[in-house]
């Protein structure tokens, strides 16, 4: 089939890498899909398009992906794909993480990628448990929930991925749910759009270990949970505090493009230094043979 | 151990912040580059940015250099008591022992060139942050190991922009005391 | 050539780096190298090139390896803790084939040790380093001069290979400061990796290749494939085949050893009558090469091997050189890191071991100590 045709099936290494090693029910491939349509419907080429991932469930991703790929080590995707932008400005990087890589182990690098404004667009799904591993507490895992490392019960408070990406910086900040498939696509496409960093949290269900040890039931009633406990934003802001408890807020949290993206400036300190023009020798030197 | 009879050590020695380690690079420097010889120099010092001990160590030769620190010393430079009595067993038994009298209250050696440096570097340039220079102005003085001109070459070449004149008149004021003290025939204090 | 200057290790290596076409540089302030980064921060943009400061070491090691495959070559500098920090990701670089060059300023450890003074504790680090068998090259220089050509040739060796390659230089060696003539840099010879030219769809970035090193394509090349530190095909997917694994496994340990000819470099100094012969790399070398001039001033003969390669480890030449000797001497800034290699190969019976862990160099006289002891 051609690319435009049906828009997921031309993006993928369908020959070779299937089945996938995801679970039945299981969210992430929907944010797959939506993160292909989004780079289908913005036509970005897939030859200057890199997906980068570390460690876990959703970081399996890139391998079926058929882009330039890159499955890095846990909870250093950023760092892996920072220096990759600096090197080739020129082309679209994806980042996908889940919430253990890009907030426990990977933590670090989150915010200073944050910080620095540097043009990623990273995507993190966030089932709230280490999935791959066999359903261990992570970052997001939301207080008194059960985690095979939590077994009384999880007493460390959750982070708050869009709260935390604004505050260290980011350029766009959204959330949606895999159970809202098209909203997760028009964020990832305004992610890509955005020069500078952008998160897009996509709570996604772990049912075979996060519901297991929660008794949340299998994957159509977690996923009958994200569409019944969400809220966009804007409904939210006419609720009072208490009526948000155990809400899902969806929406964007934040898009501001004033602040220059990391490579801008740093085009601006070649600049500065004198060595622009050979900034761009180099980078053309590396475009297709 | 026997050394090469063309190998002469010197050590500076001192706390961080008394620019004993860019004294080294300028001395090394006016030698190898600007009086064309052979030079290394060396370093050791604390984590303090200011304070602490720190020494600097030049190997001046004509021929090769392996050993890049000293064996030991031709002259020793102190600029605190503390590497004074930590430094004066590494120095030859002729060697030259060089010490800011302001700084040091007990000098091991009644052969040392006792000077004032600090307060010289003070009297010429009014900042004491010179020491360094006159230092280097002395020990050139003293030994000729260094030619004057290359010194002040090196002098010019290294220290912060806008220091040089400063720097250079510090170093004249160490070189004309060498001088004095020469001519006075001696060591011991001033 | 230019005219001679007064340069440190430290910068040597940096020029070094320069001159070999390294255009990115991603590392973590630490002592006693940071001089090297502060020089790639002012250098790297004039040049077209990038520099930029990590949150932390590992960090560091992944956007080198991030820009590698973006097709630039690149590099960090580090000491001891960062080094810690980086094995994980160097071993990522050897599983995936990526080029890059990892500088260790050693300085005295364990732990925070002693950041301003030197060692050679590093050197098994350097190479079993990194979990997992995989093979390793590690140079060290013994002077100013010879950072800049060790750095230059880390390069080379690393984008021949594909391979991470580590330039251990100890902090004496980091920090001296030497009088030298670099080469233009016109006249320093880069070697570039070899780039695919088949065309994408036939591209196997691990396939069969007669050195056992496949060409590397560059990310936005044209040629879209996966990357992974799973064990992985010839195509680069995952695989849990044995018959995939292993054959991967062998290659990259071949394309090393079997080229350990070209990749080792060493010296030598009247070893071919020595009764003694002093095994020696960094700094120690020199207070080695001081001894030896002491010792022959009194009709000894005494010779000296000088490492310029430390792994893959020399061994032909060391058992060439020790077969005849009385005694092997291995004077190292640690307890014998590079000994026990020496030990394997000449017999421990001759071994004699000159070590030191107090953060001050070794000294000639305490070579000759042993070159003089019973």
């Amino acid at each position: 089939m051609k690319r435009g045709e049906h828009s997921a099936y031309a993006y993928l290494r369908h020959s070779k890498r299937f089945p996938h090693v995801w679970c039945p029910g299981c969210g992430i491939g929907i944010v797959m899909g939506a993160i292909i349509r989004a780079v289908d419907q913005l036509q970005l080429d897939p030859d200057h398009t890199a997906i980068i991932s570390g460690i876990g469930c959703t970081s399996r991703m890139p391998v079926y992906m058929d882009f330039n790929t890159m499955h890095t080590t846990h909870g250093r995707a950023l760092a892996f794909a920072t220096g990759l932008k600096l090197a080739r400005p020129d082309m679209h990087i994806i980042v996908v993480m889940g919430d253990g890589d890009a907030l426990a182990i990977g933590g670090n690098h989150f915010i200073h990628a944050a910080r620095r404004n540097i043009d990623l667009t990273s995507v993190i799904v966030n089932n709230q448990i280490y999935g791959m591993t066999g359903g261990q507490l992570s970052p997001t895992t939301p207080f008194e929930m059960r985690a095979t490392t939590a077994p009384y019960g999880n007493i460390d408070p959750a982070f708050p991925i869009t709260d935390l990406s604004i505050a260290a910086g980011a350029a766009f900040v959204a959330r949606s749910t895999v159970y809202h498939s098209q909203e997760l696509e028009k964020y990832v496409r305004t992610g890509l759009e955005t020069r500078g960093f952008a998160v897009i949290e996509a709570l996604s269900n772990c049912h075979t270990t996060y519901g297991r040890l929660n008794n949340l039931g299998g994957a159509v009633e977690m996923m009958r949970h994200f569409k019944q406990a969400s809220i966009t934003r804007k409904a939210a802001e006419k609720l009072a505090a208490e009526e948000l408890e155990g809400r899902i807020v969806r929406g964007v949290f934040h898009h501001d493009i004033s602040r220059k993206d990391y490579s801008t400036l740093y085009r601006e300190i070649q600049e500065k230094a004198g060595g622009a023009e050979l900034a761009n020798e180099r980078i053309d030197s590396m475009e297709m043979v | 151990m026997s050394q090469p009879v063309d190998r002469f050590e010197v050590r500076l020695a001192g706390s961080g912040g008394q620019g004993l380690i860019l004294a080294g690079l300028i001395l090394a420097e006016a030698v190898a580059i600007f009086d064309d010889r052979n030079a290394t120099q060396t370093q050791s010092y604390g984590p303090e940015a200011r304070g602490g001990a720190s020494r600097s160590e030049i190997v001046i030769s004509d021929g090769e250099i392996h050993y890049p620190k000293v064996i030991s010393a031709d002259v020793l430079l102190a600029m605190s008591q503390e590497a004074c009595d930590k430094y004066f067993y590494g120095l030859k038994p002729d060697g030259l022992l060089v010490v800011d009298s302001g700084l040091i209250e007990r000098v091991p050696s009644s052969r040392a060139v006792e000077a004032p440096i600090t307060r010289i570097a003070q009297e010429t340039t009014g900042r004491a942050i010179s020491a360094n220079i006159v230092a280097l102005g002395l020990i050139g003085g003293l030994t000729g190991v260094v030619s004057r001109q290359a010194l002040q070459r090196a002098v010019t070449a290294r220290v912060p922009e806008g220091t040089v004149d400063m720097n250079l008149k510090a170093m004249v004021a160490g070189w004309e005391k060498a001088l004095e003290i020469i001519e006075r025939g001696g060591v011991g204090p001033d | 050539m230019a005219a001679p200057r007064m340069m440190q290790g430290n910068e040597a290596c940096a020029a070094g780096a320069i001159a070999a076409g390294c255009r990115f540089f991603g590392g973590y302030p630490i002592t006693p190298s940071t001089d090297i980064a502060e020089y790639m921060a002012r250098e790297l943009p004039r040049v077209g090139g990038v520099f930029i400061q990590m949150e932390d070491e590992i960090a560091g090691i992944a956007a080198v390896i991030g820009a590698s495959l973006g097709g630039a070559k690149a590099m960090t500098a580090t000491s001891g803790p960062g080094f810690s920090l980086m094995q994980e990701n160097i071993g990522y670089a050897a599983m995936t084939e990526v080029p890059c060059v990892i500088v260790n300023v050693m300085r005295l450890g364990p732990s925070t040790g002693r950041p301003t003074s030197p060692s050679q504790g590093d050197v098994m680090q350097a190479r079993w380093g990194s979990h997992g068998d995989h093979p390793i090259i590690a140079l060290s220089p013994a002077s100013v001069l010879e950072t800049f050509e060790l750095t230059v040739r880390a390069f080379n060796l690393s984008e021949r290979y594909r391979t991470p390659v580590i330039v251990l230089v100890d902090e004496v060696v980091g920090h001296m400061r030497e009088k030298v003539t670099l080469p233009r840099s016109e006249d320093v010879k880069a070697i570039d990796r070899i780039r695919p030219s088949e065309p994408p769809e036939w591209y196997k970035p691990y396939g069969s290749s007669p050195n056992d090193v496949p060409p590397l394509a560059s990310f936005g090349s044209g040629y879209r494939y996966h990357v992974t530190g799973l064990h992985h095909d010839s195509a680069g997917f995952p695989t849990d085949r044995v018959d995939e694994v292993e054959p991967w496994a062998r290659r990259i340990f071949r394309k090393i050893k079997g080229s350990v000819n070209h990749i080792a470099q060493y010296e030598t100094d009247g070893v071919e009558d020595a009764r003694t012969i002093v095994v020696a790399y960094g700094s120690v070398a020199r207070a080695a090469s001081e001894a030896i001039r002491v010792a022959r001033s009194r009709r000894r003969k005494v010779g000296l091997l000088r490492l310029k390669t430390l792994w893959p480890f020399p061994t032909r030449v060391i058992g060439q050189v020790c077969r005849e000797a009385r005694r092997v001497i291995v004077p190292e800034m640690n307890l014998g890191q590079i000994a026990i290699e020496v030990e394997r190969i000449a017999g421990d019976r001759k071994v004699r071991r000159v070590n030191r862990i107090d953060g001050e160099m070794i000294t000639p006289q305490q070579i000759l100590d042993a070159m003089e002891a019973k």
